[in-house]
């Protein structure tokens, strides 16, 4: 892979989160707690994986690639992501939720910031996918309103909360915790950089199709 | 709690029921209908509504076949069919 720019890089951490995050989530299509949230949190996969892809793209620009390229043909450790969207979670609710909720709020931060960058075709993209994020956050919101009291939940919440400091860079991190409004333990963030075990797995599994015809136009 | 959406498919148009769910409360309720009935930009509106606030009538008495006041009370065919034929007949006479 050819050297990135600084902006390259900033696109593909997010779009890969986007992609990845997009991908667990929608391992619960079929079988998520009840129907109506079935339809719901699929669609919002799909909605994760369509940013994945406008990210890409604006990337794959700068790279003089393609969005397909970037989003399938990289190896498992080339990929920008941080272990909080890797971690496959079905079939347990309570702790997708969590994630949900703590990828969402992380996220809204990192748009935030990014909304008001120099760079106006970056400032722009934000713009448009935090209109269809706001929802997002809604739907996280209110589950975790519902259950930010469940021990499992609370758990979860512990367990994940240096995950999501890590998806942050440093000097947004305070904002996520300003922004979330639990009471949650000092934590020594898990940084983006490496990759966990299960990431491999579903690597595997995400681009074998594309692997199976090398060259081929889908 | 089981709501009730309608939809309105473009601005100004009467709003038709699209359907049904079953949500815990009236927040759940909007996400849902949005993801149902929205999310392929095929709304220009929704009506979400709990199904219990809806007044359902479904009985009509109707005792003394008051059939002045239905449409099928007065056939429209037959009376097209007479008034032809008093046409016709006037023609005829005529000639």
């Amino acid at each position: 892979m050819v050297d990135l720019t600084n902006r390259a890089k900033l696109l593909l951490e997010i779009a890969d989160d986007e992609l990845i995050l997009g991908w667990r989530n929608s391992e619960w299509t079929g079988i998520a707690p009840f129907l109506e949230e079935d339809v719901a949190f699929s669609s919002i996969a799909q909605n994760e994986i369509g940013h994945a892809r406008a990210l890409y793209e604006l990337a794959a620009r700068d790279l003089d690639t393609t969005a397909d390229e970037l989003a399938f043909d990289r190896q498992p450790e080339e990929y920008r992501s941080a272990p909080l969207v890797e971690i496959r979670f079905v079939p347990d609710w309570a702790r997708t939720i969590a994630r949900h909720y703590l990828y969402e709020s992380a996220d809204a931060v990192r748009v935030a910031a990014l909304k008001e960058s120099d760079d106006t075709e970056v400032a722009g993209l934000m713009a448009k996918i935090d209109r269809e994020e706001t929802y997002h956050r809604m739907h996280a919101d209110m589950w975790i309103e519902r259950l930010r009291d469940d021990p499992k939940v609370r758990e979860a919440l512990v367990q994940l909360w240096p995950y999501a400091l890590g998806l942050l860079d440093k000097d947004l991190r305070p904002r996520l915790l300003e922004r979330v409004r639990l009471e949650l333990p000092e934590a020594e963030p898990i940084e983006r950089g490496s990759h966990l075990e299960e990431w491999k797995a579903l690597w595997d599994e995400m681009t074998m199709v594309r692997r199976s015809v090398t060259g081929a136009t889908w | 709690m089981i709501y009730e959406v309608f939809r309105q498919e473009r601005k100004g148009q009467a709003f038709q029921h699209a359907g049904a769910f079953d949500a815990p409360d009236g927040a759940f309720a909007e996400a849902y209908a949005r993801e149902f009935y929205g999310r392929r930009g095929e709304s220009a509106a929704l009506w979400v509504v709990p199904r219990e606030a809806i007044a359902s009538i479904n009985e009509f008495a109707d005792e003394l076949e008051r059939n002045y006041h239905r449409v099928d009370g007065y056939s429209l065919k037959e009376k097209l069919k007479e008034a032809r034929e008093r046409a016709h007949a006037a023609k005829n006479a005529i000639r």
